[in-house]
């Protein structure tokens, strides 16, 4: 009997410990509460972490041995809680500067933001404007230019008024000089830094800046300009399907009809519309900081829409940081800009060498008429109609 | 040509007149985001 009761008793001793590890385990019991190796190796991979265990752990006076006892602490929050609540904004930090960011003394997400835009950021701008003129010089090197087809008549038709050209050069050239600029801001700590060394990249930098910030208005007044002008002749109708199953003839063939804008040219019209005025508009908020958040609002707008959820990401990030909300737009203005000038590379092409007789719409806002009337027949034919012909060429 | 060469103009003209503007109205985050409220400037 007493051999009975004493496996019982042994039995139970061994139980109790099994029974208690069943329950709910403290994943960071092995390192004392601090964060695992698991947390690393997803906070490396980018996936998201649970913080509380960290980010609750700022200090509590309260619970703090009292200063004035013997061997106690010289406040009632230690070092570490200190700084974790300087990293997860809790800490309460007064300041004399008036700028919006300033009492954020450490901003977690910047990295991530850092991160992407010396690596992937700057990848996906040789590849989209690398690749652009690749396929620009293949498509060159297979199609050739694009020629008159018919005899040229000798006469020319006035295909853009003065104002109208004006507000494309006035766009084209602040477009390009922007796109510079934008570049040797975007690679200067990659690229020219290793090239020509800190003190040249400086003064480039220097000038760069003060150009990309102050000629920014200029594109924006021809951005307002080419739309009054030109809005109402873009607005897409049944003769922009036609030309688009036709591919406009760009791969050969005839060349669908098209009135004063082919449906080409509308897409590209209302790409820099619309990605100018992205552009634009993330643009200001980088120019004045911390005055325009543009994308904390949004975020919480599509979260709240359940957009996130129909891609099968999570949501958004929301609130934002006022570093953060700079850090948004200044990805967004260079991804838009990026894209825009692959578009903008393509439209160039087009109306350079890629075509006979394109330039000199923007050029001298006259066009052969032969030219015209293959490219725009419906709007040659109505100017033809109209007898409002240009001057007769020699 | 004509247009082109108005557009250089009135791409300079603004630019620098933007600029102007700019630095009068006191935009830059280092003044926007700076006071010399409560400061000792000197003793």
């Amino acid at each position: 009997m007493l051999r009975l009761l004493s496996l019982l008793a042994l039995m139970w001793s061994l139980a109790v410990p099994a029974i208690a590890q069943e329950g709910p385990v403290d994943p960071r019991v092995s390192t004392g509460g601090a964060q695992t190796l698991e947390d690393i190796l997803r906070r490396q991979e980018g996936l998201a972490i649970d913080d509380s265990f960290r980010s609750g752990l700022t200090g509590n006076p309260d619970a703090a041995a009292a200063t004035v006892d013997q061997l106690g602490t010289l406040g009632g929050v230690s070092d570490s809680d200190l700084w974790r609540a300087f990293r997860y904004g809790s800490a309460d930090i007064s300041t004399q500067a008036r700028n919006p960011a300033a009492k954020t003394l450490i901003q977690d997400g910047g990295m991530w933001w850092l991160k992407y835009r010396e690596g992937p950021l700057l990848t996906i701008a040789i590849y989209l404007l690398g690749g652009t003129l690749v396929l620009l010089a293949l498509f060159y090197m297979i199609r050739g230019r694009i020629r008159i087809h018919g005899e040229k008549t000798g006469r020319t038709m006035i295909r853009f008024k003065t104002f109208e050209r004006f507000g494309h050069w006035l766009l084209a050239t602040s477009f390009i000089a922007l796109g510079i600029t934008g570049l040797i801001s975007l690679f200067g700590r990659k690229v020219l830094i290793p090239a020509f060394g800190h003190e040249a990249f400086s003064s480039l930098a220097i000038i760069s800046k003060w150009v990309h910030n102050n000629i920014s208005w200029a594109f924006v007044v021809a951005l307002v300009i080419i739309f009054v002008a030109w809005a109402v002749h873009n607005l897409p109708d049944r003769t922009d399907l036609r030309w688009l199953a036709k591919a406009g003839g760009l791969f050969g063939g005839e060349h669908p009809p098209a009135k004063k804008f082919n449906a080409g040219q509308k897409l590209i019209f209302w790409s820099v519309i619309v990605l100018g005025g992205s552009i634009s508009l993330s643009g200001l908020s980088l120019l004045f900081p911390f005055e325009f958040n543009l994308f904390g609002h949004t975020f919480s707008t599509l979260n709240s829409w359940g957009v996130p959820g129909l891609f099968g990401v999570q949501d958004l990030p929301y609130p934002l940081e006022p570093q953060e909300e700079m850090q948004y737009a200044q990805l967004w203005h260079a991804l838009v800009s990026l894209v825009l000038t692959a578009i903008i590379l393509a439209h160039i092409y087009l109306g350079s060498v890629g075509m006979e007789g394109a330039f000199d719409a923007m050029g001298k806002g006259e066009v052969e008429e032969q030219w015209a009337r293959e490219h725009h027949s419906i709007w040659a034919q109505e100017v033809l109609d109209s007898k409002t012909f240009g001057k007769e060429s020699n | 040509m004509k247009a082109f060469v108005l557009s250089i103009i009135a791409l300079v003209l603004i630019t620098v007149g933007a600029n102007q503007i700019l630095m009068q109205s006191g935009f830059s985050s280092a003044v926007a985001g700076s006071s010399s409220d409560n400061v000792r400037l000197s003793d």
